[in-house]
């Protein structure tokens, strides 16, 4: 890892001193931040003396809260379904806005500043926002994740009507279809099956992160999984994460389902 | 009459099956939503007064406390220390699990199902879900946010190296192997050549993503501007909430810029 030279023309296999170094200095920094962030071999190995404890007390899952568990994995799905909805139906215009080849500059230019700003917020801070703005529950973690919805689908959504040929626009509006008759048939059937590949990604994407909104207060299975960690209860915590990751594998196989109905 | 019948066959751009399949989705689709909207729980008091509270976060927002830049700065780039360092390490596990997954590199089934197997784990825990589980083993700390960054990033690049592997060309690969090349130098000289663009790319793609993860880790106590965020949040000290928000918004902005430049430099 520390010396891999990549080949120069002519002279084969010539060490390549620039790739070296690179690499001795990425050497050297990995040790510079490991000592400012205080790692050191006996916090290591005592850290695993303690997770060999903490493996212990996880094992074996307790699904005995089984009803809490499911309650919280319902809302965490609710949140997830109705996030994406309203956060693609906010992408679209979004989007549209943002595609530099349909509108003027003036107007693409401040939504793609607008879809930044919704990006560059991880989920978990937004719904922090939103908990104080419109209390606890599943709402605030709703629209942490419609936001989060709007900065990915409206930015790929955007560049996906960028790539589209214009020779169908342009023969639409030919037959003198006014703005939107061009949008439905002119844009939308060339950029339909990407469109669905985008949203089924953000639908997995905000089922992952509706689980996690709970720990601020947003609702869904992460306030259980998050009090089960406070009080201890390693086993339940196991348990949940179980539930966890089998729903989101079945999500990822609807959602590949879903991509290929609409190739 | 076959005339006519040829004349009158109706153009259809879909099979009966996949219309029966759309219909399917959106019929799907539309009871997720039904069933979710109208069962979901909201406090509807909650929300009559969302706009005052709106506006009350806001003013208690303004003016930023410009004094709290200190202790973010710092906050900061043990974020990015977290961040990077957390790549790092990620990359290293990724590697072999990569070269595993890979199909032309590993011809074994399952082997590749495992390290398949693997990155689904990895990606499927949130880095908050990992950075708890690593606070309970090696307590609060950056220690803990890097290796939750790490294990989190592992399935992401992982899966991505394995994928630019399968895509390298056999060309250079066959000629070493006839030249009596090793393994070793079969993966250094053949397919290392190839895949290294799309590597660096991964990397820098993930570093992104994760500078923005590591900022919220200090929720659960796992280093970074988070715990500085949280400090403040938990103080309800809003003015300073502001200062650390937008000095992770310009962190973010920077990190793309560089991001951006380094990859039109190198690629």
């Amino acid at each position: 890892m520390t010396d891999q030279p990549s080949p120069v023309p002519r002279v084969a296999f010539a060490p390549n001193w620039t790739a070296r170094i690179g690499w001795l200095l990425l050497l050297l920094y990995v040790g510079y931040a490991g000592s400012q962030l205080g790692f050191s071999a006996e916090r290591f190995s005592g850290g695993l003396e303690h997770g060999h404890r903490f493996l212990v007390r996880m094992f074996p899952p307790n699904f005995g809260r089984w009803e809490l568990i499911a309650g919280g994995i319902l809302e965490s799905l609710q949140i997830a379904v109705i996030a994406t909805f309203f956060g693609i139906l906010l992408s679209l215009p979004v989007g549209l806005l943002a595609a530099r080849n349909l509108t003027p500059a003036w107007i693409s230019w401040p939504a793609r500043g607008f879809i930044a700003l919704c990006r560059s917020f991880h989920p978990i801070i937004v719904a922090i926002l939103f908990v104080k703005a419109i209390g606890f529950g599943a709402l605030a973690g709703v629209m942490a994740l419609i936001v989060a919805s709007i900065g990915f689908i409206s930015k790929l959504f955007a560049e996906a009507i960028e790539e589209i040929s214009l020779k169908q626009v342009e023969a639409v509006r030919a037959t003198g279809a006014g703005f939107l008759g061009t949008l439905i048939m002119g844009v939308q059937p060339q950029v339909l099956p990407r469109f669905i590949g985008f949203a089924t990604y953000q639908l997995d994407s905000n089922l992952r992160n509706s689980t996690m909104v709970g720990i601020v207060g947003g609702g869904g299975i992460g306030a259980a999984l998050f009090t089960a960690y406070q009080r201890f209860d390693f086993d339940v915590v196991l348990a949940i994460l179980i539930i966890i990751v089998s729903l989101i594998m079945i999500a990822e196989i609807v959602s590949g389902w879903a991509r290929r109905v609409f190739q | 009459m076959t005339v006519a019948d040829s004349l009158h066959r109706n153009w259809q751009r879909f099979t009966p099956l996949q219309r029966i399949s759309r219909f399917g989705f959106y019929l799907f689709a539309v009871a997720a939503l039904v069933v979710s909207l109208r069962t979901i729980d909201v406090i509807p008091e909650f929300l009559y007064d969302a706009p005052d509270q709106m506006v009350d976060l806001v003013r208690r927002m303004w003016p930023p406390d410009l004094s709290y830049i200190g202790p973010t700065i710092k906050g900061l780039i043990e974020t990015l220390h977290i961040a990077t360092l957390g790549t790092i390490i990620a990359i290293v596990m990724a590697l072999p699990f990569g070269l595993l997954a890979a199909r032309n590199v590993t011809p074994s089934p399952p082997l590749n199902l495992f390290a398949k197997f693997v990155f689904v784990t990895s990606r499927s825990i949130n880095s908050l879900v990992w950075a708890l589980l690593f606070v309970a083993v090696f307590g609060p700390g950056p220690l803990a946010g890097t290796l939750a960054i790490a294990f989190r990033s592992i399935g992401f690049t992982g899966k991505l190296f394995a994928e630019a592997l399968e895509e390298s060309g056999r060309g250079s690969i066959e000629a070493l192997t006839a030249s009596g090349a090793s393994r070793f130098a079969t993966l250094l000289w053949g397919y290392w050549p190839q895949v290294r663009p799309a590597f660096w790319s991964i990397a820098l793609f993930r570093w992104d993503i994760n500078i923005r993860e590591s900022a919220v880790l200090g929720i659960v106590g796992a280093g970074g501007v988070g715990v500085v965020l949280d400090t403040a949040l938990n103080l309800l000290y809003w003015d300073q909430v502001a200062v650390v928000l937008i000095a992770i918004f310009a962190v973010v902005i920077l990190a793309e810029i560089v991001v951006t430049v380094v990859r039109s430099r190198i690629l």
